[in-house]
Formats: C-alpha cells, sequence, structure tokens
C-alpha cells in the first residue's frame, strides 16, 4: 500500500469519517459544475429538500452545449437553451457564482478554473466530468463524478469513495523538439493500455515532468482519465507557484508565505512508497497519433499502422473492429492520411500555449484545399489573450475559422460535428466511435501543432518537417 | 393521472399496497425508458415515460396502462429485471410512476444498486412462489399485499409466500441507512474540524 505520497496525504486531510457500507467520506475542497450533469442534482436537492451545503465552494460556467458560432440568445437548440436557463436558474436559487457568456471568465469547465486561480495543491477537486483529473496538474486530487455524486457532493461537500492505489510514472530524458505533452501522455497511453490505470491514481514526476509549464502539465494530467486512472497529479514546485502567484487573488501577499509551506508540505515524501512504479524515456518519444478507436491505440508519426495479428492478444479485437471503422489499411504509413477537418480546442489542448503552437506552424502559410479547419479558444480568456497576440489573424489569413470558446468539436452536444464518414485531426482527447457528432465520422488525436501542419498539408504529416532547425 | 411523488424515507421495513404483474424474463432498460428521454434536465417526467414504447405498440393494453393497476406501489416481475444499460433513468422512471418495491425471479446487477440508492427493494422469490402470487393477484386486483423486509415475508390477509433479500441490502434499507446523501449529510459537524487542518479554506488566513 502506498504511503507518504501527495494522494496519501490528501487523501489523510480530507477524510471525514469511515461509512457503514465500507469506504470513506472524503471532503471536496472544490466542486464545479456545468449545464449537463447538474440539473438532476439540483432536481434531486430540491426534491429532498435540502441546500447546496457550501456553495461558495460551488462554481459553474457553461461549456458543453454552447454553440461556438452565434451564442446570441436563446440558442436555434431549444434543448441547450433550456440546459443553460435551467444552470443560470439553479445558480441563481442557490446563490453559487456562474461564470456566463460574456462574463470575461467562461470557457470550458477545466480551462477557467485554473485561470481563475481555484485549483491549488492539496485540493480535492469534483466535478461531473470525466476530464476533472485535469487540475491534478496543480498538485491537486481531483476526479470525475456521476449525477448521484454531484448531488452529493451539492448537499454535503463531500463524497462516498474508496482510497486508490498510487502509481508513479517516472518520465526520464527531455522532449525532443517538435514532440509535445500531448505527445507524451498519448505515448503514456499507447504503453500502459486505456485500461491500465483503473484502480490507480497516477503521479506523473522526473526530469521531462519538471520542466514542463502548467499548461502542458494540464495536458498531462487532463488525458489521465484515458489511461483509466480516475486521476492523475503532478507535485507543486516552482512552476506551479508561480502560476499561483499570477492567477489568485484572494491569497493575500501577507499569506503567500503560510501558502508555500503547506503546499511544499503535501509534496510526495522523496521515500514515499508507491503501489507501482513505471519509467518512460521521454527522448524516444515521436509526435504520435492515434489511427483507431481508442486512445491507446495510437503510434508515432513515422511508424506504420499495426498488423492485427501481430499485437497482443488483448489487442487483436479492439485493432480489427478499429479497422473496420477508420477505413485504414495495416502496414501502411499514417503519414499521408488524408484529412477533412482540423479542430484545434478542447480542454485537452485549448489554452494559449496551444493556440501559440499552431500559430506558429500555419504562420505565413495556407489550409489546404477542401479542408475545414478552425480553433476553439478553451475560454473567454484564451480568446482575449490570443487576440492580444494577433493569433486569431494569423489563424484567420491561414484560412482557419476563429470560434467563440467552448468545448466545440470535442463532443457532440453543440452544432459543430462532423458529417457521415469524415475523418478529422483533433486535439482534443477522445476517438471513440461516434464521438465528434457523426455515427461513423473518425478521428485522429494529435497534438494542435500536428493538427496545424495536417490542415496546411491536407494530410497526415510530420510537423517536425514545419519546424526550422529540425 | 396523478403519481406517487412521496418518495422512500428512512426506514424501509415495510411496503404496502397494490400489486402490478408484469410477465417476461429479461426487461431492459431500454424498454423501461427508452433513450430519447435521457435528454432532459430533471428525472421528473419519467413517471409518464416509464414504458412508453411497450405501452404504445400494445395500444393501451399494457399493465402500465391498465386502470386496475392504478395506484400500485409493487411490481411483481420475472427474471433478469434491469438488464441493459446503466441509466438511473430506469429506476427513477418506476419510482415517480409509483412502485416503491419490486418482486421477481432475479435482478440485474446494476438496476439492483440503483434501486437500492432510491430505497427501493429488490426482492426475490422462488419460480413456483412467483407463479403462485402472479396468479393470485391476477385473480384479485384490487388486494392490498405486504412485503415485509425483516421476516422476509410477501402476504395479504389469508396467504404468506416467502421471499428473500441479501444481508446487506436488508440491513441498509431496515436501518435507514440506504441512502448516502443523508449519511453524508449527518456527519456535518465533523465536517467543520476540518477547517484547522486544511488551511486553503481560509485562503491561509489563520
Ligand atoms: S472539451 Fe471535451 S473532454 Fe473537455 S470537458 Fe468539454 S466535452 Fe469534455
Amino acid at each position: 500500500m502506498s504511503s507518504g505520497t501527495l494522494y496519501d496525504k490528501v487523501w489523510d486531510l480530507h477524510r471525514i469519517a469511515e461509512l457503514p457500507g465500507g469506504g470513506s467520506q472524503l471532503f471536496i475542497g472544490l466542486h464545479l459544475i456545468h449545464e449537463v450533469t447538474s440539473p438532476q442534482a439540483f432536481a434531486a436537492l430540491a426534491e429532498k429538500k435540502l441546500k447546496v451545503c457550501c456553495p461558495e465552494r460551488t462554481i459553474a460556467t457553461v461549456d458543453h452545449i454552447v454553440p461556438t458560432i452565434s451564442q446570441q440568445r436563446p440558442f436555434a437548440d431549444p434543448l441547450a437553451e433550456e440546459m443553460l436557463s435551467t444552470l443560470e436558474k439553479n445558480c441563481e436559487e442557490h446563490q453559487i457564482k456562474l461564470h456566463g457568456l460574456h462574463s470575461g471568465n467562461q470557457g470550458i469547465v477545466h480551462v477557467i478554473a485554473p485561470e481563475l486561480g481555484l485549483s491549488q495543491p492539496g485540493m480535492t477537486i469534483a466535478c461531473g466530468d470525466s476530464h476533472t483529473s485535469t487540475h491534478g496538474a496543480f498538485g491537486a486530487i481531483a476526479f470525475g463524478i456521476g449525477t448521484s455524486q454531484v448531488r452529493d457532493v451539492l448537499a454535503s461537500q463531500s463524497l462516498a469513495m474508496n482510497k486508490l492505489k498510487v502509481r508513479r510514472i517516472w518520465v526520464d530524458g527531455q522532449l525532443k523538439n517538435g514532440v509535445y505533452a500531448k505527445d507524451l501522455i498519448l505515448h503514456v497511453i499507447r504503453r500502459l493500455g486505456v485500461k491500465g490505470g483503473v484502480g490507480y491514481a497516477y503521479e506523473f514526476a522526473g526530469p521531462a515532468i519538471e520542466v514542463l509549464s502548467m499548461e502542458e502539465r494540464m495536458t498531462i494530467c487532463n488525458m489521465a482519465i484515458e489511461g483509466g486512472a480516475r486521476c492523475g497529479y503532478i507535485n507543486p514546485d516552482e512552476t506551479t507557484f508561480e502560476y499561483l502567484k499570477k492567477h489568485t487573488q484572494e491569497i493575500h501577499k501577507e499569506n503567500w508565505g503560510k501558502a508555500l509551506i503547506w503546499w511544499r508540505s503535501i509534496c510526495s515524501n522523496p521515500n514515499a512508497i508507491y503501489d507501482d512504479e513505471v519509467e518512460i524515456n521521454a527522448s524516444q518519444i515521436a509526435p504520435t497519433i492515434t489511427w483507431g478507436i481508442t486512445p491507446g491505440q495510437g503510434i508515432g508519426i513515422n511508424e506504420c499502422l499495426p498488423i492485427p495479428d501481430l499485437l497482443e492478444e488483448n489487442e487483436k479485437a479492439i485493432a480489427k473492429e478499429a479497422y473496420r471503422y477508420m477505413d485504414l489499411k495495416p502496414g501502411k504509413p499514417i503519414t499521408g492520411t488524408p484529412i477533412d477537418v482540423c479542430f484545434i480546442g478542447s480542454c485537452t489542448n485549448g489554452r494559449l500555449s496551444d493556440l501559440q503552437a499552431a500559430a506558429s506552424i500555419v504562420k505565413g502559410r495556407h489550409v489546404a484545399k477542401d479542408v475545414k479547419a478552425f480553433v476553439v479558444p478553451g475560454s473567454e480568456q484564451v480568446s482575449k489573450e490570443a487576440k492580444r497576440e494577433g493569433l486569431d489573424k494569423i489563424f484567420l489569413n491561414s484560412g482557419f475559422e476563429w470560434r467563440e470558446p467552448g468545448c466545440s468539436m470535442c463532443l457532440a452536444m453543440n452544432p459543430d460535428r462532423l458529417e457521415g464518414s469524415q475523418i478529422s485531426a483533433s486535439s482534443s482527447n477522445r476517438n471513440f466511435k461516434g464521438r465528434q457528432g457523426s455515427a461513423n465520422g473518425r478521428t485522429l488525436l494529435m497534438s494542435p501543432a500536428m493538427v496545424a501542419a495536417a490542415a496546411i498539408e491536407g494530410s497526415i504529416t510530420d510537423v517536425r518537417n514545419f519546424i526550422s532547425g529540425n | 393521472m396523478k403519481l406517487n411523488t412521496d418518495f422512500p424515507q428512512g426506514k424501509i421495513i415495510k411496503i404496502q399496497g397494490n400489486c402490478l404483474v408484469l410477465k417476461g424474463n429479461d426487461i431492459d432498460t431500454d424498454r423501461i425508458i427508452p433513450a430519447r428521454f435521457l435528454k432532459c434536465v430533471s428525472f421528473e417526467n419519467l413517471g409518464e415515460q416509464v414504458f412508453a414504447d411497450d405501452r404504445k405498440e400494445l395500444k393501451g393494453n399494457h399493465p402500465f396502462d391498465d386502470s386496475n393497476n392504478k395506484g400500485a406501489s409493487i411490481l411483481i416481475v420475472n427474471g433478469n429485471f434491469g438488464c441493459g444499460s446503466s441509466r438511473e433513468h430506469a429506476p427513477q422512471a418506476l419510482m415517480r410512476w409509483g412502485i416503491r418495491g419490486l418482486i421477481g425471479e432475479s435482478f440485474a446487477e446494476i438496476f439492483y444498486g440503483n434501486c437500492l440508492a432510491l430505497g427501493i427493494p429488490c426482492v426475490t422469490a422462488s419460480k413456483i412462489n412467483l407463479e403462485e402470487i402472479q396468479s393470485a393477484i391476477e385473480k384479485k386486483a384490487s388486494d392490498k399485499y405486504i412485503i415485509d423486509l425483516e421476516k422476509e415475508t410477501f402476504q395479504n390477509y389469508n396467504n404468506e409466500w416467502k421471499v428473500s433479500i441479501e444481508v446487506g441490502p436488508k440491513q441498509m434499507l431496515i436501518s435507514g441507512q440506504w441512502d448516502a446523501t443523508s449519511q453524508l449529510i449527518s456527519n456535518h459537524h465533523k465536517l467543520l474540524k476540518l477547517h484547522d487542518q486544511l488551511p486553503y479554506l481560509e485562503n491561509f488566513n489563520n
């Protein structure tokens, strides 16, 4: 059993009681809510005549259903409109802060909470969305929950939980030029599998992790869930504290020293014990791309598509299913695969540094004929900052569309969708069948820079050919 | 139609009421509540939509439309009831229609758990007992019956059958500890103590 890790310490500090049915009651430091998984939870509260326990620890925004072209109210889709107005009504009734459209702070829930300085080291964070693992980048223990658990957190600011095991993923060496955090996490999931993390919290550590910016760390932790780990985290360090200094207004100057002491105290001890340890070498990772229907079906950009019969026994069936769905040929290179749609955005890669990386590739170049390419900033703040740097102009001049913030084509709950069997190069996190809105639409996951390169080329290509010095 | 909105609360020891017989094995959650009804902001209207497609197909001849069954609170089913998707909408729909307890040969695991979380026991009976129960109810639908969880019986004024419920769920229901939310709320005083060990709660002001 693990001991002395950040996970163990946060667990112990937040444990309220042992429950009769087994499991522990865990205090939740921050509860993030959005329009899709909260309405039934609020309805359940009303039915039980309960109040929200800690409205000041609950923060709301709207992201999944918002259109990214016209955000005029009422929305064209009456159901989307109903979901948003229900959220507005619930937040008002329970005095919950809602960062709504045009507030300046609206955006994908996992983008805005860090921006607003809400995600902090040592916290427990819950949200009715599986990618809540993102906030682990700050050394928080953050996990996605279901609707009945959303109700429980609203009612009691706590959850019934069972303790996870802890696996340390030690990433040695350094990422090469043109290889990004997205490639690293796609590589990890490829190595450990999409179910590899079930029952575990992932601690990412090592020289290659330490040099990452906060935004890159968020990309890594965001996709821990795609590797089966309900939460992933990185021990807070100087990079974390610097980010927090810029983003938190609530912690006053005179308390900063106290905050630092506490944050440092919750880091994993040097002699912490892990349930499992894995080592990965970052310098051997190439730009990585998925070719199949699970995020674990990834390959390096210069590899050929795998031959199902040569794969490990447990991967064969899903590989065959993937080939039937994706209409790709085993043994062929992935480069040169023609692309219909290019999507840059989502809670994985819709932050400023993602847009900067993509813009540096498209600058002075133009999107290939017949490719639909668009950029959806992760939040209003990201959008504003990008515009200040002129990134929107770079994208527009290159033939990209520039949209309003939201989840967009990461999933099919708003007007942005694939059509028919279109194939997309996407900076999002899930390539499940039908995920991007068409029952036979196909998704290739990759870094935003790789999406940008695919947009210019009109087909999958190695982004390193676009970077001088390579 | 007026639906029973007095949802389960506290200790659940006996369930009393009229019975409704729904025959057939492997009735899945898609039939209990079709997928299109999941696009909703509350579970509220699900009661009217229970078995929507089956009822439409039978044009008013479905047991859930039979006027004799109006107000029934005990549902008698056969085997593997509630299989398929994990949607909480299925037990929600049954509960909102008025069902407070189920008797069957067997139940799908996730459905069983979802019911328990709502305070709705799924008790099992042997095939023979179940056939007897079904025919007794069909003879006289207006009779009131009782599921007694403590004694593990199903009875009315002149008949009694043996039924069973697993030990864990039985304890949770009769002690009133089936509801995670109220358990969590009951520890609220302990929650306040955390302030000392979690300085972030006061923005490190203390
Ligand atoms: S961007 Fe995608 S993965 Fe992230 S919260 Fe939105 S829908 Fe979920």
